[in-house]
């Protein structure tokens, strides 16, 4: 055996994978003795020395304090017979020799010559006792490859008993009874895995002991019908490839929105209703508009009427325009309508508000929203503008979708999703008639919002685009 | 008898170093032989020991730690899975196993390697288990030394039903007859098995030495969240005497010890005997005590250490010099180095051993599935089929 020994770090600790070098207590050159503490080593479990596993004298040192080093990969080499000269050249042999000797370690035996690639980090890494083990990436040793000189063999038919070497079936496959009768096998984890992601047990033949179903088995037939005619025991291995991934740091306006949402989400319970309505009649009112000379100078577009109608049935129910104080105690209701606008910008989506918009008139309202639009996708909103909404609303039909289900913007109690206008065969004067027809989607938080509230609110929505002119005469 | 030894009889309470309530120690930390010590209820304990026989034991521990050392040191070399380390339990572990006799029987935890030595057994043994070449399953009967437990407290019921046989069989009630100990930890006493062991040996009179060896620490879990009285008064409830001992005095643990295995073997009983101890290293070396116990109170235990009190003792009474003390040291290492050898040379188990020793006389069913396992080991890259 070679003089000079690799030392690897073993696994301290019962299903460690890595550990920290904290500290070298030898070097370079070092005369050490059998069981004299060289290092030490922190992992997730403790903080340990390490005692020499041969003595000699130091060559090398493979990592600096402060690096965390993989389980199994060289740490030290120590030269065991140092009273024996210089050491030769390395051969190509030695050299073998020495990347053997390591075997010693904590590598599972039978993994040293040819390691196969590691899995991707698919396997669940149960342990006994301890704490804090990470998931391990699983390495397996290869298995026997297709012979060449196989392949031009005939394929055996599947009846025959004997051996055929074409396919290497793992027999785990081959205890399996093909035609399963009785309860489908499966642990109790699987099978609720199963419920969890809606794939019927019964229809799934099971890989494991005795038939069984797997969570492998489980996930596959959620991800749908397998790849035809895959032979056992060739199972495509999923690859993964690291640079078919963008990864992209979470930061700015991304990072914001992904907090408001979460902080959102999970302390305002929402609620989403629908109401779909026929807006043929506020489409021809905007034409009207976009006709006055006084509009003249202005974009006109069913935002603003939606904008309207929303301010009109927040002033009809002013409970909608409130927040909730979980700090006091206290639902706080504005008679102030701070109205946001969602914007879809480079930089991610903003909701700048139009303060007390409630104030003002059409005219104003529509020069209002064309300045917040502007100055959105100029990406120069300022803070100001984007602080103190009380309720918002969201134009998803701009990009042709029908609805959607928002979430509140944190402190607001209600949001408004408009969807897409569409001509559409819809009832009108008892007859089918091509309409302009949109969907509402109003959610609200349900802590102040009830039912009914939110539903006479959408409603109300509803009841202005249906016939904008007849609800201004009858509510203002 | 030891020259100059003093004759005087102590009461029961043991030293400065004893904890509320006292304990039986006939050595003390500064390695002054107090002779007897008589308890409460008139028993008087002490050891008769020829000069040989206390070199003897000041051996005995010296190698029971030297290869303990060298087995925690494969396991950070990673030679070994894990090791439970004995250290600072030596004089609990060689008083009480050498207070054996050839027919009792021992049911160990996982770290009695001390008992294990002084059952004469070479100390390999149970290196296939930690390093993971078998699964620790020696021939219990034929060393008298049941399998390592690694389920806490669940040997003490093996030992209980162990003891309620040899009863059956007529093996007890004289004093040639068969005894059993079942070791366990301050942390065992609060499982159920415990003390189911312990209703049952009190109410059927089993021929057993409960030995717990109190080392203050159930992994992280100290003494006092496991009990509110000391651990041997609880042997008072279930109707059997108990009694605490210095765990760091290998007099007292032999004379303790043998006096409890006389008396089941005669007939009397059960006894509970909590040895006071402390683990001087981690739980195992899994663990890191770091964590949970302050650096002043391992120093106040390394004060009581059990190896050196003993040399102390050797050397005031001039039954050893310097020559026998680096002859044990010198001795011990080559045992240890040795244990290194032979720990490193153990082969590899073939998987498909585990099938062996599932049923005494096979079984269809583990017969097809050592078949499938060794067609399946066949279908990897140098499997050598």
């Amino acid at each position: 055996m070679s003089r000079i020994k690799e030392f690897n770090l073993p696994d301290l600790g019962e299903g460690l994978t890595e550990g920290e070098i904290l500290a070298w207590l030898v070097k370079v050159g070092d005369t050490i003795e059998l069981n004299q503490p060289i290092v030490e080593v922190e992992t997730a479990k403790a903080a340990v020395e390490i005692p020499a596993k041969w003595g000699g004298v130091v060559t090398k040192i493979f990592h600096e304090a402060g690096t965390t080093v993989e389980v199994g990969s060289p740490i030290i080499s120590i030269d065991t017979d140092p009273g024996a000269g210089d050491l030769p050249e390395p051969s190509a042999e030695s050299l073998a020799a020495v990347t053997i000797a390591p075997s010693e370690g904590a590598i599972e035996p039978g993994m040293v010559g040819s390691p196969a690639p590691a899995a991707p980090g698919l396997g669940r890494t149960p342990v006994l006792v301890g704490y804090g083990v990470r998931e391990a990436s699983v390495k397996r040793r290869p298995r026997v490859s297709t012979p060449a000189a196989a392949a031009s063999v005939a394929p055996v038919p599947a009846a025959s008993a004997a051996p055929a070497p074409a396919s290497v079936v793992p027999p785990a496959a081959q205890t399996v009874a093909p035609a399963r009768s009785g309860p489908v096998l499966a642990k109790p984890p699987v099978r609720k895995l199963a419920r969890d992601l809606g794939v019927d047990l019964a229809t799934i033949t099971g890989t494991g002991p005795l038939g069984s179903v797997t969570r492998d088995d489980v996930h596959k037939a959620a991800e749908g019908p397998s790849k035809p005619a895959v032979v056992a025991g060739a199972r495509p291995v999923p690859v993964f490839d690291a640079s078919r991934e963008q990864r992209i740091p979470v930061k700015g306006v991304r990072k914001l929105t992904a907090e408001n949402m979460v902080a959102s989400a999970f302390t305002a319970p929402h609620v989403t209703e629908f109401l779909t309505v026929d807006v043929t009649r506020s489409m021809k009112a905007l034409e009207k508009l976009k006709a006055r000379r006084d509009f003249a100078d202005l974009r006109v577009s069913p935002l603003l009427l939606v904008a309207k109608a929303v301010l009109l049935a927040v002033k009809r129910y002013p409970m909608v325009n409130s927040s909730w104080s979980a700090g006091t105690n206290e639902i706080v209701i504005k008679d102030h309508v701070n109205l946001g606008i969602a914007a879809a910008t480079e930089r991610g989506l903003i909701v700048p508000n139009i303060k007390d918009a409630g104030r003002l008139s059409l005219r104003e309202l529509a020069e209002s929203l064309n300045e917040l639009i502007r100055v959105a996708r100029s990406g120069k909103t300022p803070p100001a503008d984007m602080a103190h909404g009380t309720l918002s609303i969201t134009n998803v039909g701009v990009f042709g979708v029908d609805t959607g289900t928002p979430i509140l913007p944190p402190g607001e109690s209600a949001i408004l999703a408009f969807g897409a206008i569409r001509p559409t065969p819809w009832v009108h004067k008892g007859k089918i008639k091509v309409r302009q027809v949109t969907t509402l989607g109003l959610s609200f938080d349900h802590r102040i919002i009830d039912g009914e509230l939110g539903s006479k609110f959408l409603r109300d929505i509803g009841e202005f685009l249906t016939d904008p002119e007849a609800a201004l005469l009858a509510w203002t | 008898m030891a020259k100059g030894k003093a004759a005087a009889t102590r009461p029961s309470g043991g030293g400065s170093d004893a904890p509320a309530g006292g304990f039986v120690q006939l050595l003390t930390p500064d390695g002054d032989h107090v002779g007897s010590v008589t308890t409460a209820d008139g028993t008087t304990y002490s050891v008769d020991f020829t000069d040989e026989e206390y070199r003897g034991l000041y051996r005995d521990l010296v190698t029971v730690r030297r290869l303990d050392a060298e087995a925690t040191a494969l396991q950070r070399q990673g030679e070994l899975g894990l090791w439970a380390s004995l250290l600072g339990q030596e004089a609990a572990q060689v008083g009480s196993g050498r207070a054996l006799r050839t027919q009792d029987m021992a049911f160990p935890t996982y770290r009695e390697h001390g008992v294990l030595y002084c059952r004469g057994i070479d100390p390999i043994m149970p290196f296939g288990l930690f390093r993971g070449v078998d699964q620790g399953g020696w021939d219990a009967n034929e060393h008298k030394f049941n399998s390592y437990t690694i389920v806490i407290g669940s040997q003490t019921l093996h030992a209980t039903g162990y003891a309620m046989g040899i009863t059956m069989d007529g093996k007890t009630g004289s004093a040639d007859g068969e005894a059993v100990i079942a070791y366990f930890g301050d942390g065992a006493t609060s499982q159920g098995e415990v003390n189911e062991s312990f209703v049952w040996a009190g109410v059927f009179n089993a021929p057993m030495v409960f030995f717990c060896q109190n080392n203050q620490y159930a992994i992280s879990e100290p003494l006092e969240r496991q009990t509110r009285i000391p651990l041997y008064r609880r042997a008072l409830g279930y109707g059997f005497p108990g009694i605490r001992i210095d765990g760091n005095d290998v007099l007292a643990s032999y004379a303790v010890t043998r006096a409890a295995l006389d008396n089941a073997r005669n007939g009397q009983g059960p006894t509970l005997i909590e040895a006071y101890t402390y683990r001087m290293g981690a739980h195992t070396s899994s663990d890191d005590p770091t964590r949970y116990r302050i650096a002043s109170e391992v120093e106040s235990w390394k004060a009581k250490d059990p190896i050196s009190r003993v040399r102390a003792f050797l050397t005031k009474q001039q039954l050893a010099d310097d020559d026998f003390f680096g002859e044990v040291d010198e001795s011990a290492r080559k045992l240890a180095l040795d244990l290194r050898e032979r720990v490193l040379a153990m082969p590899d188990p073939q998987p498909v051993t585990m099938f062996d020793h599932v049923y005494p006389n096979g079984s269809p069913e583990i017969d097809e599935q050592r078949a499938a396992f060794t067609e399946y080991h066949a279908s990897f890259e140098g499997s050598g089929h």
